[in-house]
């Protein structure tokens, strides 16, 4: 787990502070109990919009399941999903409508940037008018997925890392970390 | 049927055409004001209905900018090319959507990525790029110091 | 031309579908005026995948614009690949060899087929059946599998080069293609067990979505939506380029130009794809893959035109080449692009749950459409 950003915003401190999920016996407990409910059933949102979609759709299909992992459901709706894997490059004209999404989402959330596009505009880095380099300049992102277009191994792999990021209590939002602020 | 029999029936419906040498296909240049005519020509005229346009490109010659339509006839499987040229500050052109009807969607990117104005459009607005964005992108002049890299 | 989402002057509803949808068609903006649930009018609104590839291939070489077409109809990735090898071996006047050229129609014929297989699972979805979804994906993978052997990649895969291909076909290809094609053969029966022959799939395509023939040429279909109105225009037939005139297969075409006919099409298509591997796989012959050319490719002044076939049409590569190292102007004709604009035709006085019936068998991939 990345401490850097207890360091910063715990200067004045002497020493380090290394926050526990929760604070205390009982309570930790039961957050390590719910850590483990949430990330063993995360439901996707479906938002593909290129390429990297069918590589999606082939990581939901039969041979590299993810329900195994307990994304089972689907969702359509952003109401009901917890974490929207973005698959495809985002352009202007895509980005406000990726930030209206996560807003409808309820707490808490986790992005997961599928592809080479997602991450960092991709293979339509240079010389185009119209791509957004990157989707972390939208919304926040908790996990990147590198390749054009990730093997579905790949993307299990991205999975896999953000349901142990999530029992180790970090994420970008959602969780409370040690010190009672939202990281 | 073959290139050499259609140019006999372009030369007959258009005298006042030029005729470009070494293409693949017969290529025609026209003028722009009288397209509308000359497109209702080459569709009606019985030993031509070129009744498929499968290709609207705009091209921006950095002196003026270019139409070229590819045309083809599903009767007799000859091919056609007609470009026409436009000034560069003004570029305006009768539009052949109620000709051919794919002429919609393709005249409408021309408009959204060269500024080309197309008269008597049914729609004329952006199709790709936002409603509010300055400027037309493919144009050789269009500036973009962000993204664009001149190596 | 729509202003705002609500209801109009005479009563009719706007509404929004998309652009995220749970279709797996891609970023497609519709909006739909409805009198109760009748569709009086569907625009689509597009531009939520343009990535301005037009502009950026006039910076990239001619061996690296190649791969981006990969990515604009990332379904028929090698048939996209091979028209645009097509134009600038045209261009450049380059002989390519034998070998090569059975391989890229080998490619090109197990490409169609993923993609029928994955539009067929994706349009059941569509229209309610869930299972079709993941027995189409299954076979999908053993193509895919064969693809990664050879290839390097399961998707978007830059394989075809101006010349030929750019590796040697791996030792195993012949026998995985042999079994995958006996294999494919019995599932095609079973598919048609499955959905065609259900009653309740017949009654919601059959009668829905007519096109006619000469709607279809005037709004520039191509493919099998412009076949199942009884319009020839297979690009492998009237202008064969690779080794198509020396195979024997049919053109398929239905005259009654519905939902259903549409379907019928594509389906056969996939048998004729498989009959022709069968006649090509025994048949590889021998020699080089790649024709030598230079390091750095330049094409003459002037312009040239390639086309092949894809899955959803007629793919055009038209470039304007004034001698350099890189186009002057790309213009890439692309199948959607002129199969979209006849949706609004086509959806008129019928019901919603009928729109995404004919968005399904219209086939769109919309980064094809956008580019």
């Amino acid at each position: 787990m990345d401490v850097k950003d207890v360091l910063e915003k715990n200067e004045p401190f002497p020493g380090q502070v290394h926050p526990t999920p929760g604070g205390g016996i009982l309570v930790s407990s039961i957050d390590e109990v719910i850590s483990w409910a949430r990330s063993n059933s995360l439901w996707p949102l479906v938002f593909g919009t290129s390429c990297c979609a069918i590589e999606m759709m082939s990581t939901a299909s039969a041979k590299y399941d993810w329900s195994r992992f307990g994304f089972e459901v689907a969702r359509a709706t952003p109401r009901q999903a917890d974490v929207i894997i973005i698959a495809g490059t985002i352009v202007n004209k895509m980005a406000p409508v990726l930030k209206r999404l996560y807003d409808q989402m309820a707490d808490p959330k986790y992005v997961i940037a599928m592809g080479a596009c997602a991450t960092s505009g991709g293979p339509f880095f240079y010389n185009t008018y119209s791509v957004v380099k990157g989707a972390d300049h939208v919304i926040p992102v908790d996990v990147y997925v590198a390749g054009c277009p990730p093997r579905p191994e790949a993307l299990i792999h991205a999975l896999i890392t953000l349901q142990e990021k999530i029992r180790n209590g970090g994420s970008t939002q959602g969780a409370v970390d040690g010190n009672g602020k939202n990281g | 049927m073959d290139k050499e029999m259609l140019k006999t029936r372009i030369v007959d419906h258009f005298p006042s055409a030029s005729i470009e040498e070494g293409t693949e296909w017969l290529t025609i240049s026209v003028d722009a004001s009288t397209w509308k005519n000359d497109a209702l020509k080459l569709r009606q005229a019985e030993d031509l209905k070129l009744d498929y346009l499968f290709c609207l490109t705009c091209v921006d010659w950095k002196t003026h900018l270019s139409l070229v339509f590819h045309l083809h006839s599903t009767i007799y499987r000859h091919t056609l090319v007609v470009k026409t040229k436009m000034d560069r500050n003004l570029p305006e052109i009768e539009t052949v959507s109620d000709i051919w009807r794919t002429a919609e969607f393709h005249e409408r990117e021309a408009y959204d990525l060269f500024g080309v104005r197309f008269l008597n459009h049914p729609d004329l607005r952006r199709l790709f790029m936002t409603d509010d964005w300055k400027g037309w992108p493919l144009r050789k002049d269009y500036e973009d110091p962000v993204n664009m890299i001149r190596l | 031309m729509i202003e705002e989402i609500g209801t109009t002057e005479q009563g009719d509803l706007v509404i929004n579908v998309g652009p995220q949808h749970p279709s797996t068609h891609g970023v497609l903006h519709l909006v739909i005026t409805l009198s109760g649930e009748t569709i009086r009018n569907v625009e689509p609104h597009l531009g939520y995948i343009h990535r301005s590839i037009e502009k950026m291939c006039e910076s990239l070489s001619y061996r690296q614009f190649i791969y981006v077409t990969s990515r604009m109809d990332y379904l028929s990735s090698h048939i996209n690949n091979h028209g645009c090898a097509l134009c600038v071996e045209k261009g450049m006047q380059i002989e390519v060899p034998a070998r090569a050229k059975v391989i890229r129609v080998l490619m090109d014929e197990l490409t169609r087929l993923a993609s029928h297989q994955l539009w067929w699972g994706a349009m059941a979805m569509d229209v309610g059946a869930l299972t079709p979804f993941f027995h189409a994906f299954r076979e999908r993978e053993s193509i895919n599998e064969i693809m990664e052997e050879t290839c390097g990649a399961r998707l978007t895969m830059n394989y075809m080069v101006p010349g030929g291909v750019m590796a040697d076909l791996h030792a195993n290809f012949q026998n995985r293609v042999k079994k995958f094609v006996q294999f494919f053969r019995s599932k095609l029966d079973e598919y048609d067990e499955l959905v065609t022959d259900n009653v309740i799939f017949q009654n919601r395509m059959k009668g829905i979505g007519v096109l006619s023939g000469e709607d279809a040429i005037s709004f520039g279909c191509s493919g099998p939506t412009a076949r199942a109105s009884g319009v020839s225009c297979d690009i492998r037939k009237l202008y064969p380029y690779e080794v198509y005139d020396q195979l024997k297969f049919e053109e398929i075409t239905e005259s009654r130009g519905d939902c259903f006919s549409r379907y019928l099409v594509r389906l056969r298509e996939m048998r004729e794809s498989l009959s022709i591997i069968d006649q090509l796989i025994d048949n590889i012959p021998e020699g080089d893959y790649q024709a030598k050319t230079k390091a750095v490719l330049k094409l003459p002044k002037g312009e040239f035109y390639s086309r092949v076939e894809t899955a959803r049409g007629e793919f055009g590569v038209y470039i304007i080449s004034e001698g350099g190292t890189t186009p002057y102007r790309i213009k890439f004709r692309s199948p959607g692009f002129s199969n979209l604009s006849a949706l609004n035709h086509m959806a008129r006085g019928y019901k919603i749950g009928d729109l995404v019936a004919i968005m399904g068998t219209l086939d769109l991939v919309i980064p094809d459409i956008d580019r």
